[in-house]
């Protein structure tokens, strides 16, 4: 079953690459527009041996590393203390309902201004977006614990650090796990997004370049390559949500389906 | 009564707040970059004039739901079908997989090849970017439909479009809004940034037009209205949310209280 | 609206990543019209499988079922399913009205006669205030009332209903057995009823069928020559009703040992 799916997958991207040659040669598009697939590969062969290309992902991977782990850091700090202290949750919600809907890309002229084309620039808009995916999903998750749990600890006369622990945290952690993944998607988006529209260096600016020279076929290895970049992440994040709760039942129920 | 002026405060008072410390902070501030939060309120009416929200507002928001709409259509035909059939799925996933990862504002570039620079552009990378979310969480709602839910259907002859509009797009419903939601800020990004790269008119051309002749307190202007409109269209959403999912957050209450 | 069931020489075998399960090897039996038949047998016994196949939810490997003679082969429009998952087969977006409502827009019905049919069935079942609220606001019991009214107000000629009570608690379980009891008397509707519970078949059917363990064939057919007026307070103490359930339970104690000492497939007690 499995194998018969994976052979399936295969075939059906087969299929799209194939597609991808023969509508451009058939002209059925242009292909100045278009390059067909063995076009692209060739860039693609010719980006990896260069060794701007290289520095470009580093500087990608590093906005997107650095934002993330910010706004990773900050969320659940700010999370749990908004949680833990009294009437805080209630004190903050309007203010959070309407700080998170606040496009991040409304800040782009502000980091254009402060910090021009610095890695800062491309922090702002990665840790303002994904800050938000964190926060909200540490709140839930916190919400979700077991009044009884917490009456439990309490009566053990857990203290409030004991309590954070050894019962909010543990219940919690799946959510931020999720919240982690959905973080570690949109810091990518916006990461591009800084490189693309502010020019700070990294992929973003690199297809900015090649699509301002015309070097289409490029400019597409590059899109193939923030692609891949964003697939790597969201596999590698799901296997980091599902190693690191494996003993939890909403996982579990996941996987058995 | 004491009960709705308590929840009042706590509505209220950190915003104030907030806004009370920008204002003082912000108060005789020379930075260019950081000008008084009062001068900034003082501009705000003469820049955002009626006839300015007419040529920049209305313009972004009506290629914003015009690409959503598109995308929303679109990916929830779409993912019913490749949902309900393994196969399809089975040959689909890998490729939507990696589609889905590509991050939306890298087809800016590329649609202008093909769609030059005017509306139509504006509106394909709209649509092209929300598609992916409201396609696979579609394709999940519609794979996991409840197998009893699906026999009962069956076996009193509930089939086709019946099935389709009264059980398979209702159980799917709360995915298909999940998706919903991550288009919508998905949409909000590319409407901005399509009209940074290229436009005449729009917000997020009006917004880099002020920053680029350095008018600052405009540019603060456009900032707050963004995120003004970022905050409505996501009130509005979640308004139809509570509609249309209404019973889905109370089966949900009712089974978080006896698990 | 009579209709009467014939299962002949019934076989199901699941195939799948290598494994082969023979669910239900070769059952022969006969449900006559107007009948209330309860099967019992062993939990694994394929109950399920059964019933799935009778009602054209599964197709069977070898054999056939009839319904007034025409082999089913799908969902057959005169048969209603009440499955034991009431939490899970009741729509959650629909309120109680619509749920019972939907299976009737896919007959050529005018919208009075539909409203008719929901409020009569609802009214049969008890829960006619219930009507505006959700499923999911009631309680197990009243939302397993849902599914049977739901049942009713498609007017079928069998009833087919598959461990139905499995996961109400007692009291309701008394109730609910005496409502399916009392609704085939008034209505005359073929139900064949599936369930676990020894005491409940005995007290529900006219005729009870034993199935053995896996893979599943006919233990013994008995016919249950109680009153037809049955009540839980008197009934379940007659010591008729005491011999039926003991030669049951160790009919269903044998078909567990794997043991088909069964005697001739019709037979009654004596």
């Amino acid at each position: 079953m499995r194998g018969a799916n994976a052979a399936l997958g295969a075939a059906g991207l087969a299929a799209f690459l194939a597609l991808g040659e023969a509508v451009p040669r058939l002209g059925l598009v242009k292909e100045a527009y278009f390059p067909p697939t063995s076009r692209i590969a060739d860039a693609l062969g010719q980006e990896v041996t260069d060794h701007a290309f290289w520095t470009a992902l580093g500087d990608t991977l590093t906005g997107w590393a650095l934002g993330l782990a910010i706004a990773v850091g900050a969320g659940v700090v700010v999370g749990l203390l908004v949680s833990v202290v009294p009437h805080l949750r209630e004190a903050t919600a309007s203010t959070i309902e309407f700080l998170r809907p606040i496009p991040s890309v409304a800040l782009i002229p502000l980091a254009v201004l402060l910090y021009g084309t610095e890695l800062r620039s491309v922090l702002l808009l990665v840790v303002y977006a994904s800050f938000w995916q964190v926060l909200v999903q540490v709140l839930y998750g916190v919400q979700d614990v077991d009044p009884v749990a917490e009456e439990t600890a309490r009566s053990y006369g857990l203290g409030p650090w004991a309590r954070v622990r050894h019962v909010l945290w543990p219940t919690a952690l799946p959510y931020v796990m999720t919240g982690v993944r959905l973080a570690a998607a949109v810091a990518l988006i916006l990461a591009v997004t800084a490189e693309l529209v502010i020019g700070a260096p990294g992929l973003g600016a690199r297809i900015a370049v090649a699509e301002t020279s015309q070097a289409v076929p490029d400019m597409y290895a590059l899109v193939v390559v923030t692609g891949l970049l964003g697939l790597l992440i969201n596999v590698g994040a799901r296997t980091v949500e599902r190693r690191a709760l494996a003993w939890h039942q909403s996982v579990r129920g996941e996987v058995m389906v | 009564m004491r009960l709705f002026l308590l929840r009042l405060f706590f509505v209220v008072a950190l915003p104030a707040l907030l806004v009370a410390l920008w204002w003082l902070a912000s108060d005789g501030s020379t930075n260019v970059y950081w000008p008084p939060l009062r001068t900034i309120l003082r501009t705000f009416p003469d820049v955002w004039t009626s006839e300015r929200l007419r040529s920049d507002l209305v313009p972004s928001v009506l290629r914003l739901l015009a690409g959503y709409a598109a995308a929303a259509v679109v990916g929830v035909a779409l993912g019913t079908v490749i949902g309900s059939y393994r196969r399809v799925r089975a040959v689909c996933e890998p490729v939507l997989e990696f589609l889905r990862a590509v991050p939306p504002p890298v087809l800016v570039p590329v649609i202008m090849l093909f769609a030059g620079i005017g509306d139509t552009m504006k509106i394909a990378v709209i649509a092209s970017g929300c598609v992916w979310p409201i396609l696979l969480n579609t394709v999940e709602g519609v794979r996991a439909v409840d197998s009893v839910m699906a026999e009962t259907a069956r076996s009193y002859g509930i089939t086709g479009v019946a099935r389709l509009r009264s059980v398979v797009l209702r159980a799917a419903s709360p995915q298909i809004f999940a998706g919903l939601r991550q288009a919508l800020s998905i949409g909000i990004i590319l409407m901005v940034i399509s009209e940074m790269f290229a436009a005449s008119n729009g917000l997020g051309f009006t917004i880099v037009q002020f920053q680029r002749s350095f008018a600052i307190p405009d540019m603060w202007t456009g900032i707050l209205v963004l995120g003004l409109l970022g905050f409505l269209l996501s009130v509005v959403f979640q308004l139809v949310e509570r509609r249309v999912l209404g019973w889905y957050h109370g089966l949900r209450a009712v089974s978080r209280r006896s698990p | 609206m009579h209709a009467s069931l014939v299962v002949s020489g019934l076989n199901k075998v699941y195939e799948g990543s290598g494994r082969r399960v023979e669910a239900v090897r070769d059952l022969t039996f006969t449900v006559e019209a107007g009948e209330l038949v309860c099967l019992v047998g062993p939990s694994g016994c394929g109950k399920t499988t059964l019933l799935k196949c009778m009602g054209g939810l599964l197709t069977p490997t070898a054999g056939e079922v009839r319904l007034n003679d025409r082999p089913v082969s799908g969902p057959p429009p005169g048969m209603a399913f009440v499955f034991q998952e009431y939490g899970r087969s009741l729509f959650p977006w629909m309120r109680v009205r619509e749920n019972v409502e939907l299976p009737l827009k896919q007959k050529p019905l005018s919208k009075a006669r539909r409203r008719e049919l929901v409020m009569d069935a609802l009214e049969s079942v008890g829960l006619t205030d219930a009507a505006g609220a959700y499923p999911w606001q009631l309680s197990g019991g009243m939302q397993q009332r849902v599914a049977i009214a739901r049942a009713l107000a498609y007017e079928p000629a069998v009833l087919l209903m598959d461990e139905p009570f499995a996961a109400v608690d007692a009291q309701t379980r008394a109730d609910l057995e005496d409502l399916v009891r009392g609704l085939w008397r008034e209505r005359g509707i073929t139900i064949l009823f599936v369930t676990h519970d020894i005491d409940e078949a005995v007290y529900l059917g006219e005729r009870v069928l034993i199935l053995s363990a896996s893979p599943t064939v006919v233990q013994e057919q008995l016919k249950v020559d109680l009153p037809d007026e049955r009540d839980q307070l008197h009934t379940r103490v007659a010591p008729r009703f005491a011999e039926l359930r003991t030669h049951v339970y160790e009919q269903i104690q044998a078909a567990k040992r794997g043991g088909t000492d069964a005697g001739p497939p019709e037979k009654t007690l004596t």
